[in-house]
Formats: C-alpha cells, sequence, structure tokens
C-alpha cells in the first residue's frame, strides 16, 4: 500500500555509459506519484528504456539520485515489478508457477501462492491456463502472464519496458485496455516506456516526451484520456474524440519537431 | 572438435522435430538406409571371413562371435561372465560420471559467474583437457596405485572437463532478461543461481554430459588396462594378449552398442528434460 504523498522521485538523475562519450542520461527529473500512470515517449537513444534501468536498479545513476518513499534505490527489489519487452518467462515453468515465482522467492508456502496466483491469472483473463506450458502460449498471453507474474508480487510501483512492442495491433489494443482496468482496479502506479505516440496519449496521466543527444525530457503533458477509458468510455470512443485526435498530433508534432531540431543541431 | 560435433547435433535434433510430416519420412528413410548399410557391412563380414578369403585368426566370422557371445554370457572369459564385465565397467563409469557431474557442474557456474573463479580455474581444465588420458596415466598410477581409485579417477578427469566447459558457456548465456525478471522479484544470489541459472544452463551442461560420456567411455579401455580382473577393456585387452580374436571382436561391438545407446539415452532425456528448446526466442 503507497501511502497519500508517498513518491517515486528520479531527483537530477544523469548516466554516462562507460566507453561512451554521448550522454546516456542529462540531467532528468520526474515524480511518479501514486495512482498515476506515467508514459515515457521517444525515439531509439533518446534514453527511455536507460530510465526505466535506472528505476528498476538494474543500473546506478552517475549522478543524481532515485528515491522510493523516502528510501534511496540501490538494486532491484520486489516492490518494483517489472515487465518485459520479451515476456522474460522462465519456460520451465507452467503458468501457475511463472505467475507464483515472486512469491516462491518470498518463501510463500505453495497453498499461498497458487491461491494468490489463480486470482491474479482471472484479473488478466486467463483462468484456465493454469497448468499451460508458456512455449506454447502466444505472445500476447506470454505477456499477460508476464503482467501478472509483476502483480502478483504485489509491488509498489509497475514499470513496464515496451511490453506491447512486439505484438500485432489488435492484440496490442485489447492490451492496453487490460492495462487500463488492472491499474485502476489495483490502484497501482505505473511507470511505462514506448515509441508508440497513440500507445502512449492513450494511457498516460502523464506523459513525458524524450529526446536523444543526450537523453532528456523535453516536455510534459498532463492527460486524461486513459482515466476515461477507465471509468468506463469505450477505448474507440476516446480515441476518436477530437480531443484525442488534436493531442496526438500535437505530441507527434512535437516529436518531428525535436527530432529536426536534433539532425540540425549534428550537422 | 568437441564444440563442432555439438553445434551440429544441437541444431539437427528440434528442427527435426518442428518441421512436421515430410521430415518424419525423411528420418524414416535415414533410418531404413542405416540399417541396409548395417546390413551390407554384415553381409560382407559373414561372406569374407566364410570363405575362406581372411583367416579367423585375423576376422572370425559372425556366427562364431555370436557363439562367443553364448559362451561367454553363461560360462564367461577370464573368470567372469560378459555381463560381470560390463558390470565393472558401467560400475565405473557411472561412478565417475556422478563425481563429475557433482564437480564439474559448481565449477562450470563459477567459471560462468565470477571473473576471478573464471581467471583460476580456465587455464587449468585447458592446460589438462587436450593431454591424453593414457599420457598422463602412468602419474595416476604413481600417486594412487593400481587400485579402483586410478581407474575411476582416470575416467573421471575424462568427463570433468567437457561438462565444466558446457556448463561455463550455458551459464554465460543465460538470458540477461530472465536474471532481471528474477531480481526484480527479489531473488538472493542463491535463488537466483538454483531457479534461474542452472535451469537455464540445463541443455547445455546436458550436451556436456553427452560428450563428457563419449571420452569417458573411451578412456574405459585405457583405465582397464591398469591391473583390472574384470572390466569390457580388461576383457579386450587380454583376449588379444591370447590371440582370441573373436572375443576382441565381440567385445568391441559390446563398447559399441553401449556407447550408442548411452547417447541415445541421453538425447531422450535431453528431449524430455527440455521441450522448450526451439521454441522460446
Amino acid at each position: 500500500m503507497s501511502q497519500p504523498g508517498s513518491r517515486l522521485i528520479v531527483d537530477h538523475v544523469s548516466v554516462q555509459y562507460a566507453g561512451s562519450s554521448a550522454t546516456a542520461l542529462h540531467d532528468v527529473s520526474l515524480a511518479i506519484a501514486p495512482e498515476s500512470l506515467v508514459v515515457a515517449l521517444g525515439p531509439s537513444g533518446c534514453g527511455k528504456t536507460t530510465l526505466l534501468n535506472l528505476v528498476a536498479g538494474f543500473i546506478t545513476p552517475t549522478s543524481g539520485q532515485i528515491t522510493l518513499d523516502g528510501k534511496p534505490v540501490t538494486g532491484p527489489g520486489a516492490e518494483r515489478g517489472v515487465v518485459f519487452q520479451d515476456d522474460a518467462l522462465l519456460p520451465w515453468l507452467n503458468v501457475i508457477d511463472n505467475v507464483a515465482f515472486g512469491l516462491q522467492l518470498q518463501g510463500v508456502g505453495k497453498r499461498e501462492r497458487e491461491a494468490r496466483a489463480r486470482q491474479v491469472l482471472q484479473q488478466v483473463d486467463l483462468h484456465g491456463y493454469e497448468q499451460q506450458k508458456v512455449w506454447e502460449l502466444s505472445g500476447g498471453m506470454r505477456q499477460r502472464v508476464g503482467l501478472a507474474r509483476a502483480l502478483a508480487a504485489d509491488p509498489q510501483v509497475l514499470l513496464m519496458d515496451e511490453p506491447f512492442g512486439a505484438l500485432d495491433a489488435f492484440i496490442r489494443e485489447q492490451m492496453q485496455e487490460l492495462l487500463l482496468r488492472i491499474w485502476r482496479q489495483s490502484g497501482k502506479r505505473v511507470f511505462l516506456i514506448t515509441h508508440d505516440i497513440e500507445e502512449a496519449v492513450f494511457l498516460a496521466t502523464d506523459l513525458v516526451l524524450m529526446s536523444p543527444r543526450p537523453g532528456r525530457i523535453v516536455e510534459r503533458l498532463s492527460l486524461d484520456f486513459g482515466r476515461r477509458h477507465a471509468a468506463g468510455e469505450p477505448a474507440r470512443s476516446v480515441k476518436s474524440d477530437p480531443e484525442f485526435i488534436a493531442m496526438r498530433e500535437h505530441v507527434l508534432a512535437k516529436v518531428f519537431a525535436h527530432r529536426n531540431a536534433t539532425i540540425a543541431g549534428a550537422a | 572438435m568437441n564444440s563442432a560435433e555439438l553445434t551440429l547435433d544441437e541444431h539437427e535434433f528440434p528442427a527435426a522435430e518442428h518441421d512436421a510430416p515430410a521430415p518424419r519420412a525423411a528420418r524414416k528413410g535415414t533410418l531404413s538406409i542405416s540399417v541396409l548399410t548395417l546390413a551390407a557391412v554384415l553381409f560382407i563380414w559373414w561372406a569374407v571371413t566364410t570363405s575362406g578369403l581372411i583367416a579367423p585368426l585375423f576376422l572370425p566370422p559372425p556366427q562364431a562371435v555370436l557363439a562367443k557371445l553364448w559362451l561367454t554370457s553363461t560360462k564367461g572369459y577370464m573368470d567372469a561372465t560378459l555381463w560381470q564385465h560390463l558390470g565393472a565397467s558401467a560400475l565405473r563409469i557411472v561412478l565417475a560420471l556422478a563425481a563429475a557431474v557433482l564437480f564439474a557442474v559448481p565449477v562450470g557456474i563459477a567459471i560462468g559467474l565470477s571473473r576471478r573463479a573464471r581467471g583460476v580455474l580456465d587455464p587449468l581444465i585447458e592446460f589438462y583437457r587436450p593431454i591424453p588420458p593414457l599420457a598422463y596415466l602412468p602419474l595416476i598410477v604413481i600417486w594412487f596405485g593400481i587400485g579402483e581409485l586410478s581407474k575411476v579417477l582416470l575416467i573421471y578427469l575424462a568427463i570433468f572437463a567437457p561438462i565444466a566447459i558446457a556448463t561455463a558457456t550455458g551459464v554465460r548465456g543465460v538470458d540477461n532478461a530472465r536474471v532481471r525478471a528474477a531480481l526484480s522479484l527479489g531473488a538472493s544470489r542463491w535463488q537466483l543461481i538454483r531457479h534461474v541459472i542452472l535451469p537455464s544452463a540445463l541443455p547445455d551442461i546436458l550436451t556436456g554430459v553427452r560428450i563428457g560420456l563419449g571420452t569417458g567411455w573411451s578412456t574405459l579401455v585405457a583405465a582397464e588396462l591398469i591391473a583390472a580382473q574384470r572390466g569390457l577393456g580388461f576383457m579386450v585387452q587380454s583376449a588379444a594378449q591370447f590371440l582370441v580374436t573373436d572375443i576382441v571382436v565381440l567385445g568391441i561391438i559390446v563398447i559399441a552398442v553401449i556407447a550408442f545407446a548411452l547417447e541415445l539415452g541421453l538425447r531422450t532425456l535431453q528431449r524430455k528434460l527440455v521441450p522448450w528448446q526451439g521454441h522460446t526466442h
């Protein structure tokens, strides 16, 4: 449970990879408040993956710091669940054991963790697939297992690394709606990175636009399309709303403006 | 030589399973060609020996070898039946294999995970690995005598290196995303090794066991030169000294059949334990 006012804060963080002259991230600050769904959008090389890896604790910043509810993040931990682009499931475990894996690591008993895993599988519409082998599932289903695995460990924040990037357009839309439903039901804050503009505008409560060389945040927007869908408005109705279309075009224009500026700067 | 063989097998197997009907028929075709080849060899063997073209001292006819199979299984040769010789050899290789797996897998994991362990262990393994077992056999006899220990130790050393090297390769090849996933679920270092690294490296470990068993089995004959009382290698060796060629041929065939059976068994085990191979990217 995250108390009101508790936050995940990225405070003036920079990252310089060893052996690289370019700065991967330059002076990035970001707050992920409870109940928010923060989306980082940008082209490849803008540092969004670096930012997610920092928050997950997979890498450490060159300068600046990251805190979760006041405590500095020093490495990976169960309070920050991660959903990976290529599911990263364990093929020797079946669906339910994959979902219960985090609980198993915490030493939760078999009966209890399976009950919890069953419950989460129901949440992601995978009821009845408990005993399936994960390598027999489709890409979309595997991604749902990955989401269920992260949720089962009951993290305080859900980090999603281009989770729908490898899926086809139909499945991707389904997954976006599923994510919004779970986000609303569980009340978990989410930090998601993507390069899909429509996805970013649809999902985000807070959208941060990033740009490369050096990787930095160039624009922040507060949006409510995701909330509208979570409150019951159909996805198609939200996405065909002129306001949505205008915002999507606005973001698109920004992305191109920054890209051209970067190219001009480099030339 | 081992790595080339390894990659070939790895790719041949899952592929043959995946593509549906055509390769299955092709496989059946290959099998019938193999059976025909064996039958042809057997026929030529029978023809040249029975016609008297080759003296039985150099190559006994197949029916004589078959008769010896019956004789050695019932009455025995050199105070032991064929099955007792076989049992003695099998026990040595099982002991050596068990010890090798017990020690080589942790060593391989250490090499794969830690730069320091790699620095210490890698040169040691690479130093002794290419030496033919017969070359260091005298040293082992000087150190450990002519008892059972020396024989098992020699086979153990032959099996150890391939398993350790294959394990290290498997550990280094573990998908980084899986490791990160486990870490972000709160895995400790030991949990990571137990639940992610070891199962991820299992296909490579099994390949190492396959290669190790191959070299181990061929070292067996060398090991049983050390004053053995029983064993297939011993049987062949002592029969050769008395020019009992049919026992020599029989021993060679039994050794070959066992090696082939071990290989097939391990391939089946590999498919059973690692059914996802070829399914995941």
